[in-house]
């Protein structure tokens, strides 16, 4: 069922036809649309959009929500330049869960997946590549997560 | 041991699996003459990366088979610091993202959070706005003009282009009291007032400029060095240039008219006259035409700016976000609890997410802010140019000689600060 708040967007609509039972959940932010994807479907709502047009992602992000529940959120923020649109997906998550890459997809992804691994811990299934890519290899944690600390830890300078 | 050394960067990458020989190649030219392949590391420390990049090269020769860029060596966290910052602090953080276009980084947090406060800036802190951001990026397209010149050999155009920057830091200066790190796009306006005499200060600096870069194209533009160095280097499909996430002057010179400041107007660049320069030809040497001319739209820009800005406030009618003049905190009392209030707590942002789009010199600029209700952004992610561009290098470098890689990654004008956070 598409929820009422995107029923006027055609991006949105032309997906519900596709894939019936993909969006869960829309809201309307202060920039466009946002939609809710199910976590499982997310590779086959890429496809359909980047042939509906959407032939880019512009970034990948994820925003963690500690400590309610689920707790994470993978935001695809995409971009088609033809029809000067934007639309934004969001996934939400718990810790255990896996995502599917949609490396296949966009190739530009990779590097953004990579990212949230490094700093949120979120697991890409299926990703060429997924190693750390702004820490070093052996780093322990994810330093975007909200209960890792800003200070201190286990690197302090105090100790040099 | 050097060999287990670089048996370790192979495997950090699966798809990108580099050939590992021995690097003295001497046993293995005797079994196999025609293929010695070696290993090459560049960076992080190499002068033509600007900045802490590293490159591991699989080279035949002189032809790069492969090629994986490893970033994260300028990696500062800047993005959790935003989280445990009020709303205003993180505006000095944003300078620190790309230190060659502060004032662009400045205005698209602005906008995000602006935007997320519904709050409406006055016409003249918005024209200020738009004049700044494109002195900004003529002072980047200037480093990138000098640096990317020095790269391949000549050397007085570094001169020309860093005097005339020096002029712009001026300027910046004069409205800010700071050369580099200005903060001066705040959310609801600007920093400081302007000051006394921008306007005369402005137009001499626009005049210069808009004279010099004639001067700095006909040092280049018919070189013969110049000319077989770029033309015909570091073309990619533009397809899977769009989809490796390539934005800015890169895409444009690749034939696609993409720009925020059209497709997405913001701070009345509708307002502006301006034109979105194009090139077909997709090499180092179209990005470089492209870059050229845009500077030109630039100081059009300013000389519209400089002969129409209106008249009115430089920030907006907010007194709960806004610092308070001196004078009226020392005789109103609302006034001094407004700042105390802003300065203690912050200000509260209504609870939501935006992504806002800006074009930066290096391409599009996003800053995509959560807000959970509270005087501290949730999560500050910035989506920026630099990481997206340096996405297509490896596949940009695929079979070209080493020495065009100079010239390859000078086009793409990266700022590691930009690219790491």
């Amino acid at each position: 069922m598409l929820p009422e708040v995107v029923a006027e967007n055609e991006a949105a609509l032309a997906l519900s036809r596709q894939l019936p039972d993909a969006i869960v959940d829309a809201q309307v932010a202060a920039d466009g649309p946002v939609l809710f994807i199910d976590a499982q479907q997310i590779v086959a709502v890429c496809q359909a959009l980047k042939q509906a047009g959407f032939e880019r992602v512009s970034g990948i992000t994820g925003v963690d929500w500690w400590p309610k529940s689920p707790r994470f959120e993978v935001i695809y923020l995409l971009h088609s330049l033809r029809q000067n649109k934007r639309l934004r997906l969001s996934v939400r998550l718990t810790e255990d869960d896996e995502i599917d890459s949609v490396c296949s997809v966009w190739r530009g992804a990779n590097w953004y997946e990579r990212e949230v691994f490094d700093l949120f811990g979120v697991r890409f299934r299926n990703h060429p590549n997924l190693e750390r890519i702004m820490m070093p290899a052996d780093w322990e944690g994810h330093p975007l997560r909200k209960d890792y600390p800003v200070h201190g830890g286990k690197y302090s300078y105090q100790d040099e | 041991m050097i060999k287990e050394d670089y048996a370790h960067v192979a495997s950090l990458d699966a798809q990108h699996e580099l050939a590992i020989e021995d690097v003295s190649g001497i046993e293995l030219a005797d079994q196999h003459r025609s293929s010695r392949k070696m290993t090459l590391n560049m960076g992080p420390q190499h002068p033509s990366t600007h900045g802490v990049l590293r490159v591991v090269l699989e080279l035949d020769g002189e032809t790069i088979l492969k090629a994986r860029p490893e970033i994260g060596y300028l990696h500062t966290g800047i993005e959790k610091e935003c989280e445990v910052k009020k709303y205003q602090q993180v505006v000095p953080l944003t300078d620190r993202v790309d230190y060659l276009s502060n004032l662009n980084n400045n205005l698209c947090y602005s906008l995000a959070v602006e935007r997320l406060l519904s709050l409406e800036i006055p016409p003249m802190a918005q024209w200020m706005r738009v004049m700044l951001c494109e002195l900004t990026r003529v002072s980047s397209h200037l480093i990138w003009l000098g640096t990317h010149a020095l790269d391949i050999g000549a050397m007085s155009v570094y001169f020309y282009c860093f005097r005339e920057r020096e002029e712009i830091m001026k300027i910046f200066e004069m409205f800010s009291g700071q050369r580099m790190m200005t903060s001066y796009i705040r959310p609801g306006g600007l920093a400081l007032e302007p000051p006394r005499g921008w306007h005369k200060f402005v137009s001499n600096v626009q005049e210069r400029i808009a004279r010099g870069i004639d001067e700095y194209e006909n040092l280049l533009a018919s070189n013969p060095i110049w000319v077989n160095r770029t033309k015909g280097v570091g073309m990619l499909p533009v397809d899977v240039m769009i989809e490796l996430g390539v934005t800015g002057p890169m895409l444009r010179a690749a034939g696609v008219k993409v720009d925020a400041r059209k497709d997405d107007p913001h701070s009345s660049y509708d307002k502006f006259q301006f034109d979105i320069p194009t090139r077909q030809a997709n090499d180092v040497y179209a990005r470089f035409e492209v870059r050229m001319e845009e500077m030109r739209q630039s100081m059009r820009i300013v000389k519209q700016a400089l002969d129409g800005m209106p008249s009115g406030r430089w920030q907006a009618d907010a007194p709960h976000i806004l610092l308070p003049d001196r004078e009226q905190m020392k005789t109103q009392m609302e006034s001094l609890i407004y700042h105390f209030k802003i300065v203690t707590e912050g200000y509260r942002v209504p609870a939501g997410s935006v992504y806002q789009v800006v074009e930066s010199p290096r391409g599009e600029l996003g800053y995509y802010v959560v807000s959970d209700g509270t005087p501290n952004p949730h999560r500050v992610f910035m989506r920026t140019p630099s990481f997206g561009n340096l996405q297509s290098l490896g596949a940009m470098l695929e079979g070209v000689l080493i020495a065009d890689s100079i010239a390859i990654m000078g086009s793409m004008d990266f700022v590691l600060g930009d690219v790491d956070r």
